[in-house]
């Protein structure tokens, strides 16, 4: 079958939709824009109980053993009057971790945004496989309701971090967790199989069903990013399953695969989780990268700065992902001669992302910027990720990681790089509302959220730096206990009431929303005057999407202030005659 | 407040010091990089905001730019790995040799400290073996043989710069020479269980007088 025959019997198997019922459009759907739409608020009540677990952890270290206001309520063991133990203090940091990064960043940056947008951007009418969609969210759902029940199996959540260091994890005996950690592997080992399912249709859908004229190099980068982040989780993700299956053999089979009595090895855990752990950092942040040039190129009414190398440099982040996790373990006793090699490959693999930074600046020179709330989100992902991205040149260094490894440096770096990604997807949110729900937010009440959010994210994960090059270790219940600690008590109640006062900064995003959903203004087709196809389809666009026929594409994504027209900018599936030099 | 590697800890190792001029290059290599970035973004945000009757540079890129800062980057990065390398060889690699030996063996929520006794040879009678407690010379090269009776700890002298994990089944070398007399914590830097936070030592460093004295306290018929 030719390819051009093979897109148009594609469509055709999705051209046909029936009024459903209840059930079939708002719960069991195969229709990827509810499918998104699921995903969001799954992932939007995850980050909630993500973020209240990070409030409690904030408390312990600016007021160490003194109760938590108005939990006197929680039974023993769990608290002690309010007082959180360290066994629960350890549960907390781990359950952080954990649902911020696999039920809050991946649901919403991939699971919704991948979803809804994939189709929409490329001129398709579905994912390839809706019914495989509809159970990677089911299958994901699942996994969510396994890893809350842990909360409540005697012994606790898990509290091995999420990085479940063996042999740790491998023996109940050693953290006093049983069942707790038992639900967190059989949970991350059923939401791998939600995302491998997700990666196998986006990859399908973005190979075989983009409209006619839509080229590679005509992708949005959006699209771009989705798919290399899809095809880093095929590949990560069983790795990932295979040693989640291995430590619960451990646990529950006594086999021995990192307990040494038994002829194991700890460092075999560390290696296996980290060449998943390394790609999925780059998971979690490419969709966003792909937000941000999408936003910026869109507010800045301009082309996006070298195209061509944005998508390379994500081609290439791809590929080095995959040789860089040794600088996980420097010193974790790993022969030194690997660091040397680490630390190269690692130091390459900054260069990809400057480049996109630079492409970003290149974006808004001679641009004409609007403020919109969007743009203000994708501009602070830009500044948040130049500082993860700075600071993650000291741990690359391997002598200088030998003393900030394991300490709050690096909880900064990582929060400006993972946590940052809530700017990518603040801007997303923004941005795509009038799309996903056919209504506009409120643009005073985003700039406020913004600016809070802004302020108080950097008040509160900025001064960690500090600590982390006092020495201050991370994951340690109480600093009063170590004397070279208890100066910087001051600095860490100042982190703890911004982090309050970030928390609170979301009441006005969590109002829009919900204005937003219930009384919000209609919106247009088209409200930003953007290029990509998603523009085209009405708002929110109907179950099939495109009406009878499939829009065709005649450009690139970004032909913005495009010479010689009355408009600013040129959607890409309208066919108008441009001068030669435009055609991308 | 700008200066923040101010909060680092008092050095008082001989290679911690290397360790620390090699942070401040990173710092202020780094903290230009930002300072250009951020300077630029904010002086394209007032330059090219959006005004009435002016409209957008029709531009899809600038090669010669793009191979500039691709290229300059990337030669500053490998030029850090480069200066990194030979530094951590000596922390990690060339252990320069010493005939002062200790082991120390982690457990939850525990530093197991070794001391050989007179004879200089671990496994003997006069072996000595104290809980949390390192006492070592002043200017004197350590090695330390760091293993685990359970789990993965993190042997961590923040004032030495000295970090490394303890991994059960293995033996690992660390060495530090320390250039001040005084007391130093010995905290545990990787998590451990529910005794994590806590777990720490003390490390002594005596001038070697007092070292003389403390040898005698503790093996008096030697």
């Amino acid at each position: 079958m030719s390819e051009a025959g093979g897109v148009h019997a594609a469509h055709a198997a999705h051209g046909h939709h029936e009024a459903l019922g209840f059930w079939r459009t708002y719960v069991f759907s195969t229709d990827h824009k509810m499918i998104g739409r699921q995903f969001f608020f799954l992932g939007l009540f995850m980050l909630v109980i993500g973020g209240l677990l990070a409030m409690l952890m904030r408390w312990q270290l600016g007021w160490p053993e003194r109760p938590v206001p108005g939990l006197a309520w929680v039974p023993e063991p769990f608290m002690i009057e309010g007082i959180i133990p360290p066994e629960t203090y350890n549960s907390l940091f781990t359950m952080h971790a954990t649902i911020m990064i696999f039920f809050a960043v991946m649901p919403i940056m991939i699971g919704c945004f991948g979803n809804f947008l994939i189709p929409l951007m490329i001129g398709a009418r579905d994912m390839a496989f809706p019914v495989l969609n509809m159970l990677s969210f089911w299958t994901g759902a699942l996994g969510g309701v396994v890893m809350l029940a842990g909360f409540f199996v005697p012994g606790g959540h898990a509290a091995g971090g999420w990085t479940a260091y063996a042999p740790l994890t491998a023996k109940a005996v050693y953290t006093g967790v049983d069942w707790g950690q038992n639900l967190w592997n059989i949970s991350l080992i059923i939401i791998g199989f939600s995302s491998l399912m997700g990666a196998i249709n986006y990859i399908t859908t973005i190979i075989n069903m983009r409209a006619p004229g839509m080229t590679w190099f005509r992708l949005p980068l959006v699209i771009w990013s989705l798919f290399i982040t899809s095809i880093l989780l095929l590949l990560a993700l069983p790795v990932f399953t295979a040693a989640l299956a291995m430590l619960l053999s451990d646990r529950m089979l006594g086999s021995h695969f990192f307990l040494p009595e038994g002829g194991g090895e700890p460092l075999l855990w560390q290696h296996l989780f980290w060449f998943f752990g390394h790609p999925e950092v780059y998971v979690l942040v490419l969709p966003a990268m792909g937000v941000t040039s999408d936003v910026l190129s869109t507010f800045s009414r301009k082309p996006i700065f070298g195209y061509r190398a944005m998508a390379m440099s994500m081609i290439s982040i791809g590929f080095l992902s995959w040789v860089v996790w040794g600088h996980h373990m420097f010193i974790s006793g790993m022969n030194p001669v690997l660091g040397n090699a680490f630390m190269m490959s690692t130091m390459v693999i900054a260069v990809p992302s400057a480049i996109k930074t630079f492409n970003w600046l290149g974006t808004l020179w001679g641009g004409s910027i609007r403020f919109t709330t969007p743009m203000l989100n994708a501009l602070a992902f830009v500044m948040i990720f130049v500082i993860g991205g700075l600071s993650g040149v000291f741990m690359a260094s391997t002598p200088v990681d030998i003393f900030i490894h394991d300490t709050y440096f690096i909880v900064a770096h990582f929060h400006y790089v993972v946590a940052g990604i809530v700017f990518g997807m603040f801007a997303a949110i923004y941005y795509w509302f009038p799309k996903m729900f056919g209504r506009m937010m409120n643009e005073t009440l985003g700039k406020i959220h913004f600016c809070l959010t802004f302020t108080f994210f950097n008040a509160t994960f900025f001064p960690m730096h500090f600590l982390g090059v006092a020495g201050h270790m991370r994951r340690i219940w109480n600093p009063l206990q170590y004397e070279f600690l208890q100066p910087l008590q001051g600095m860490n109640q100042f982190i703890s009431v911004s982090a309050f006062l970030l928390a609170l900064s979301q009441v006005p995003f969590v109002i829009n929303l919900v204005w937003g959903l219930c009384a919000g203004k209609k919106a247009a087709e088209n409200p930003w005057h953007a290029n990509t196809l998603e523009w085209a389809a009405p708002s929110p666009p109907p179950h099939g999407n495109w009406g009878e026929t499939i829009p065709s594409v005649h450009h690139g994504p970004y032909e913005y202030s495009v010479p010689n027209m009355a408009e600013d900018y040129l959607p890409q599936h309208q066919p108008l005659a441009v001068p030669a030099a435009a055609a991308h | 407040m700008l200066d923040m590697l101010k909060w680092l800890p008092e050095n008082v190792s001989t290679y911690g010091g290397e360790i620390d001029h090699l942070f401040y290059i990173i710092y202020y290599i780094t903290g230009v990089g930002f300072l250009l970035v951020a300077v630029g973004m904010v002086a394209f945000l007032i330059m090219y905001r959006q005004r009435e009757g002016r409209r957008a540079t029709y531009l899809h890129g600038n090669t010669a730019i793009e191979v500039t800062w691709t290229v300059v980057t990337a030669v500053i990065f490998i030029v850090l790995a480069l200066m990194s390398q030979p530094l951590w060889g000596r922390v990690k690699q060339q252990v320069p040799p010493s005939n002062f030996q200790l082991r120390v063996t982690a457990k939850q929520f525990n530093w197991e400290i070794v001391y050989p006794g007179p004879d200089g040879k671990f496994d003997t009678a006069d072996d000595l073996m104290m809980n949390n407690e390192m006492y070592v010379p002043v200017n004197r090269v350590i090695h330390v043989f760091l293993a685990s009776k359970d789990v993965i700890h993190s042997f961590f002298l923040p004032h030495l710069r000295l970090k490394q994990d303890t991994v059960p089944g293995r033996v690992i070398q660390a060495w530090f020479e320390a250039t001040k007399p005084g007391r130093y914590e010995i905290p545990c830097a990787e998590l451990c269980g529910f005794g994590h936070s806590g777990m720490k030592g003390w490390l002594t460093v005596y001038s070697p007088e007092e070292y003389e004295k403390w040898m005698k306290q503790q093996w008096p018929r030697s």
